[in-house]
């Protein structure tokens, strides 16, 4: 089934929507200045927090993820028991639908109608709103941003911000479109009439559903990190919660948690720790004054376990910051026209979408990067996303996703490469056809291979002497 | 110092003046340079493309033409960046051709680099003028070298340089080798933003030490209509000690 701005046609090509995205001035401006203000913001907080350390602090989380990955069935497994003895239900699911059917049980189990949700990316993976709403049950997103994407039947387009593409007044014109409120612009009065209808939401709501940014091991504690408090009150009122999670969310111990709160609330938003930091260990207990009766927490496969090989693991250590979208020029261009086509977009999108979905079905995305290297330097885990790009490139010409003709070129390119004669009678070539093409120093429209590069910029014309003929004559006529 | 010069296939068709002018300063500099003739290309266009085993054959080449022990220096910060990071890759560790593929990492330099951690060249000591507006694009590979702002402090060393500073220096100006043509639309959003940065600082010159990089702004400036020429550090520094005669912005 296909349909929606998340799952496009297959096999999915990039310039279906990235033209469309380029050319929305207003688009370009939201979404340039958001990711501008958030990436300085992220150096600055880190900067100021971690000074000549920020490195060593990225490679310390970086490590703890690896290690944990490394040994993922260990703590899986020490994760399962602690949880479980903390009173709560612990499922693993192999892929979306067997998520959502677990959920789904759950619910018809105990006659649940009504469902409040807090942010996770893993539920847009398993499209479980949808799969809710088709069970008769009604679904409403609490994030904010996610309840106007919601209202407006839109799809996320930013892992942490995901109506970054929208602004104030497609917000207004939403709430008084969907829920009846009086329009307005003024985001103080937009949050309200949000805060309003939500809360009628939580007071009616039998089942919660949440993400959850990281698994303690040791604890079978789950973490969620929110800015407005909204998994709190999705998870502790109604009687059931049900925590969809990444099996790669896994920590080791307690101690290992506060130098990725302290990275993820920084990488993401600049924020010193996210406003709500919520540690949930088991359902409620008898002294609680709130907290569900029952809950679940269902451990999520969907292809995870294909990442773990050797070559793809460090993709895992991902925590869903959204640091290198924010820092990525080809995010900033396309990133707010759902360009991607997927549920996670910019590099990391890039580079796990094809991991998931097949690279003939997204054989774009891997070249959807100038391989600038911003998005590595900003990762908080140390992923090498240029380098696991490069390795997507690869596995496409290996498996001959790479089509005939480039193969020829540059199999062509790489013979002329292989010997000095060849390459001075190439570079003569090039340097003889592309002055014949040129008027006064400059191409405008050259033919393929060539013509993507003068749709967008002229191409100079080669020098009339190339570096080494020059200095082959001088050794020639001896140095002055 | 005997340095050989590593000069890839862009500058060496597209903008041999840089090497020019690298050749120049070295030998100003009292160095002996060497230029191996049977040099072609590190295989960094190939790799980047996913063609691991084309770029593994082209590398293991320039362990030939490059064998040895001298220092050797290059315009191109994403050839010393393929050499020194990505092309170990391609071979099995402990194997002869890993180490020296590590040997020849250990000792290539992109030339700004090499002037500022080899070199350690004061330009207060030499007799270093050039008058005019320049701004400067940071490539991208400098980052893949660890390079930040070296090239704009060795530009305030330089007397009669009006250092203009560019918005979002070190954002990618939308080259990156076959990106360029195979994702156009993108590549020149990217560009336009680049073009649009540099027209706003007012500048004559921008510097840019990356000869892709360099031929993706000069041919968007002139699309755009937008004078402004595009030069290496190491043409403004020849001009400067008057090692090359100083072209005039067109």
């Amino acid at each position: 089934m296909s349909g929606g701005p998340l799952d496009p046609p297959l096999p999915h090509r990039i310039a279906s929507r990235a033209g469309a995205a380029g050319r929305d001035v207003q688009l370009q401006q939201f979404v340039n200045r958001a990711t501008d203000i958030r990436d300085h913001a992220r150096v600055e907080a880190l900067d100021a927090a971690f000074g000549s350390r920020t490195e060593a602090v990225r490679t310390l989380a970086g490590q703890i993820k690896q290690h944990t990955l490394d040994h993922l069935d260990h703590y899986v497994g020490q994760f399962a028991d602690a949880a479980t003895a903390a009173g709560v239900h612990v499922h693993f699911a192999a892929d979306g639908p067997a998520a959502n059917e677990i959920c789904l049980a759950i619910a018809r189990r105990r006659g649940c109608r009504r469902c409040v949700k807090s942010k996770s990316m893993v539920t847009e993976e398993t499209k479980l709103v949808p799969a809710l709403q088709a069970a008769g049950i009604e679904a409403v997103e609490t994030d904010l941003g996610e309840f106007i994407i919601q209202l407006d039947d839109d799809a996320p387009s930013h892992i942490v911000a995901p109506m970054i593409h929208k602004d104030r007044r497609a917000v207004g014109r939403a709430f008084e479109r969907e829920i009846g409120a009086p329009y307005t612009e003024d985001p103080a009065e937009l949050t309200a009439i949000a805060r309003a209808h939500m809360r009628v939401q939580y007071q009616r709501a039998d089942l919660g559903v949440s993400g959850a940014n990281f698994l303690v091991a040791e604890t079978g504690t789950v973490v969620i990190c929110t800015n407005e408090g909204n998994a709190d009150l999705s998870v502790s009122g109604p009687p059931v919660h049900i925590a969809f999670v990444g099996i790669e969310k896994l920590v080791p111990r307690l101690q290992d948690l506060p130098v990725f709160l302290k990275l993820l609330a920084r990488s993401a938003t600049a924020q010193p720790i996210t406003i709500y930091t919520t540690m949930l260990t088991g359902p409620r207990r008898a002294a609680d004054h709130d907290g569900p009766e029952e809950m679940h927490v269902i451990l999520v496969d969907n292809g995870r376990t294909r990442l773990l090989a050797p070559d793809t693991r460090e993709l895992l250590r991902c925590i869903r910051c959204g640091a290198c979208l924010n820092t990525c020029p080809v995010y900033r261009k396309v990133g707010g026209g759902h360009a991607y086509g997927a549920v996670y977009s910019g590099p990391i999108g890039a580079t796990i979408t094809p991991l998931l979905a097949g690279l003939e079905n997204y054989p774009d995305l891997p070249h959807a990067s100038s391989l600038c290297g911003a998005c590595f330097d900003a990762c908080p885990v140390r992923i090498d996303l240029p380098g696991q790009l490069v390795r997507r490139r690869r596995e496409m010409v290996e498996t001959r996703v790479t089509g005939l003709l480039e193969r020829s070129l540059m199999r062509a390119w790489a013979w002329s490469l292989r010997g000095p004669r060849r390459y001075r009678m190439a570079t003569r070539l090039q340097r003889v056809g592309l002055r014949a093409l040129g008027r006064a120093g400059w191409i405008r429209r050259a033919p393929p291979p060539l013509a993507g590069w003068t749709r967008e910029r002229d191409l100079p014309v080669p020098a009339r002497r190339s570096f080494h003929d020059w200095w082959k004559k001088r050794e020639r006529g001896g140095r002055p | 110092m005997r340095i050989t010069l590593f000069i890839p296939c862009l500058t060496d068709a597209f903008t041999p003046r840089a090497a020019v002018a690298i050749v120049k300063i070295l030998e100003y500099l009292g160095h002996d340079v060497d230029v191996p003739a049977t040099q072609t290309c590190c295989g960094q266009p190939m790799f980047n493309a996913g063609f691991h085993v084309e770029a593994k054959r082209l590398v293991t080449r320039m362990l030939d033409v490059f064998d040895g022990d001298a220092t050797v220096v290059t315009p191109s910060g994403s050839c010393a960046a393929l050499i020194r990071h990505h092309a170990p890759t391609l071979y099995a560790a402990g194997t002869p051709e890993r180490q020296r593929v590590e040997n020849l990492g250990g000792r290539l330099y992109e030339f700004v680099e090499f002037l500022v951690r080899v070199e350690r060249m004061d330009l207060a000591a030499h007799d270093v003028r050039w008058d005019g507006d320049v701004t400067e694009h940071f490539p991208c590979h400098g980052r893949g070298i660890g390079l930040g702002d070296e090239t704009m402090s060795l530009l305030r060393g330089i007397a009669g340089v009006r250092l203009h500073p560019l918005e979002h220096r070190d954002q990618c100006c939308g080259f990156g080798g076959t990106f360029a043509v195979k994702q156009p639309a993108i590549s020149g959003g990217m560009l336009r933003e680049k073009v649009s940065c540099i027209a706003a600082t007012g500048a004559d010159v921008v510097v840019c030490n990356d000869a892709g990089c360099a031929m993706n702004i000069a041919g968007g400036c002139h699309r755009a209509g937008t004078p402004v020429e595009v030069r290496s550090f190491a043409e403004i520094l020849a001009e400067g000690l008057e090692l090359l005669t100083r072209e005039e912005p067109s």
